[in-house]
């Protein structure tokens, strides 16, 4: 009856650790249990439950596309209690995984149309998992823009990735960094999310809109994005709550009515117009 | 199935317990402790006390436990092991004494436990549970279920409810298959149905507000001042979930000494101010008014549309429990007019 209990995660071992920037480490995880391995499956979008034994349960989302197949990557800054447990373990160590929960960003809706993606600092990882996917069936979509921002070029996740996506010609990549946040030898922009954004002024036509980034972030980059056309249901986000469960018993995540767990992480801008201001 | 009546005689009542006890069942019910009554073991019927309205602590834990262990695990050289709580290990619970509202309080547990996942953890300690529940001669002023969908006498979420008339013998209701199967393995103590009018032997609980109003209500009712009035005085104890029979709200944590742990589900409350602090120090719910919203609204408005249950019975311990004297029942009629 073991397997009844929804709470019991799936052990799985750390095959890579890579350091993203100060305090951000990307781990890249493998099934303890082959079993395990062959029964799971997860689409872009959705999030997990990643324990440390005897420090306890932190929710983050799976960060690599569900197109990589074999292994799953979660990228995280150490901030509490369960993360800096997580940021002291090392390739070989075991740690605890339950999921996959909550919604899925329908990419095969998107299909035929341009992407847009803009993220701000860590959030870029629950957007990576959506990139990659993309990216892996690029011949579906017209073009893919990325715009991505942090406060300083140190702060800039998944650097390799990005002069990866900078190299291809099929991608748009456009990166900035707050005032003050450039090195002496950076290229990139200068300038605020949402400033650069307008700068770069984005067609509507036909293209869907991925926004994740910190709350501040988010609320200046949607007028930007009505200033250009874009419909509330062509702009999508992805948020997040504290959450203990992950699947809609334990009662915190919920804004109004709506589950961040159950009924997100992913929303449409048109979705969260209708949630109450508590989030 | 239709309920079937009959007779439990005072003196095969306490024949039941302690044959249902010799059987194995742990047998749970209201016992005088201090200036308290509690549900806790009993031997012999003897141990129960009759005299109480509702206890203070609600039976809920028998399926929904304080504290629920959900794995043990050690660290060593040789790696990580971690082993589940054996669902097949918990015991077969007899819960005797719980009032209807009590009975009512575990439909509402069962809603949030079963939406889309499973929680076996508690279906599979319910399933062991058999809810003997008595109805309500006595009543007090935080009294409401019948605002509720509730009744002194109702035998709704029961297994067997019991109705104590003259002279202090019982009208048994079988009112599920769980209850039909106790009564048959203890056929022997169950006499032919009394004939009683059941109503006279029941507290008269005057309805206060009318619920289906009030839930179409309060879906509107989100920006409204009137959380920040009537919270002005909580103090965020959580007093009032923690001895509500449908709070489910739990939080998971790790206990560990060096090398073994293991990790729990314990209960938590929603008025509390860490209930939904983010690491950034970001607090959706920064202060007490958005708690307490969020604890009203959760009960008559989410529930009711996500659910189809609302999260109340109206057995007024939140407000009996509250150091500060807020009243629910009285919040939901203000509520309801403003």
């Amino acid at each position: 009856m073991e397997q009844d209990n929804i709470y019991l995660p799936y052990l799985m071992q750390i095959e890579k650790v890579t350091d993203e920037a100060p305090f951000v480490k990307t781990f890249r995880l493998k099934f303890s249990n082959e079993a395990d391995a062959a029964a799971f499956n997860f689409k872009a979008g959705q999030f997990g439950e990643y324990s440390v034994f005897g420090e306890g349960e932190s929710t983050f989302c799976i960060a690599s596309s569900p197109t990589r197949e074999g292994y799953i990557e979660c990228t995280f800054r150490q901030a509490g209690r369960v993360t800096t447990a997580l940021a002291t373990l090392d390739a070989g160590d075991t740690i605890g995984f339950r999921g996959p929960y909550g919604n899925t960003f329908p990419i095969e809706a998107w299909y035929g149309k341009s992407l847009l993606f803009i993220a701000g600092g860590i959030a870029l990882p629950p957007m990576r998992c959506v990139i990659w996917n993309c990216l892996d069936l690029r011949e579906k979509f017209k073009d893919v823009t990325i715009l991505y921002g942090a406060r300083t070029v140190d702060d800039l996740v998944y650097k390799h990735e990005l002069e990866e996506w900078k190299s291809r010609p099929d991608v748009n990549l456009v990166l900035t960094v707050d005032p003050g946040g450039e090195t002496p030898d950076w290229k990139g922009e200068v300038g605020f999310v949402p400033t650069v954004l307008d700068k770069i002024a984005p067609k509507s036509q036909d293209t869907i809109a991925i926004v994740c980034g910190p709350p501040i972030m988010i609320k200046f980059t949607f007028p930007v994005l009505e200033k250009y056309g874009f419909p509330d249901d062509m702009v999508y986000t992805t948020l997040e709550n504290r959450m203990k469960c992950g699947f809609g018993k334990c009662g915190r995540c919920n804004i109004g009515k709506v589950y961040v767990c159950k009924d997100g992480p992913v929303f449409t801008l048109q979705q969260m117009k209708q949630l109450p201001q508590e989030f | 199935m239709e309920i079937e009546r009959k007779l439990l005689k005072r003196s095969s009542l306490e024949r039941l317990v302690d044959m249902m006890r010799s059987d194995g069942n742990m047998i749970y019910a209201p016992q005088k402790k201090e200036t308290q009554v509690v549900f806790d073991t009993i031997e012999t019927f003897a141990d129960m006390t009759e005299d109480y309205i509702v206890s203070n602590q609600s039976p809920k834990f028998v399926a929904f436990p304080k504290i629920e262990k959900i794995l043990d695990f050690s660290i060593s050289q040789e790696g990580i092991r971690q082993e589940g709580t054996q669902l097949a290990a918990f015991p077969p619970v007899v819960v005797l004494g719980c009032r209807p509202c009590d009975a009512d309080g575990f439909d509402s547990l069962t809603a949030i436990f079963n939406w889309d996942y499973k929680d076996e953890l508690y279906n599979e300690r319910l399933k062991r549970t058999t809810l003997i529940s008595i109805s309500c001669a006595q009543k007090d002023d935080y009294c409401f279920c019948t605002s509720v969908k509730g009744h002194p006498g109702s035998t709704r979420g029961s297994d067997i409810l019991l109705t104590r008339f003259d002279g202090g013998d019982y009208l048994a209701e079988i009112v599920t298959e769980k209850g039909k199967a106790l009564t048959e393995k203890y056929a022997a103590l169950f006499e032919a149905d009394p004939g009683i009018e059941k109503d006279k032997f029941l507290a008269e609980v005057k309805p206060r507000f009318e619920v289906e109003g009030l839930v179409q209500k309060c879906m509107g009712m989100f920006e409204h001042p009137v959380w920040i009035e009537q919270s002005l005085r909580c103090i965020g104890c959580g007093a009032c979930a923690y001895v509500c029979p449908t709070c489910a709200c739990f939080d998971i944590q790790d206990e560990a000494a060096v090398s073994k742990g293991e990790r729990i589900r314990c209960w938590d409350s929603c008025g509390f101010g860490l209930f939904t602090i983010h690491t950034s120090g970001h607090n959706p719910r920064e202060v007490q008014s958005q708690r307490w919203r969020q604890r009203v609204l959760h009960k008559f408005s989410y529930m009711p549309e996500r659910l189809g249950v609302i999260g109340c019975v109206g057995c007024g311990r939140c407000s009996r429990a509250c150091p500060v004297d807020m009243n629910l029942s009285e919040h939901l009629i203000n509520i309801a007019e403003v």
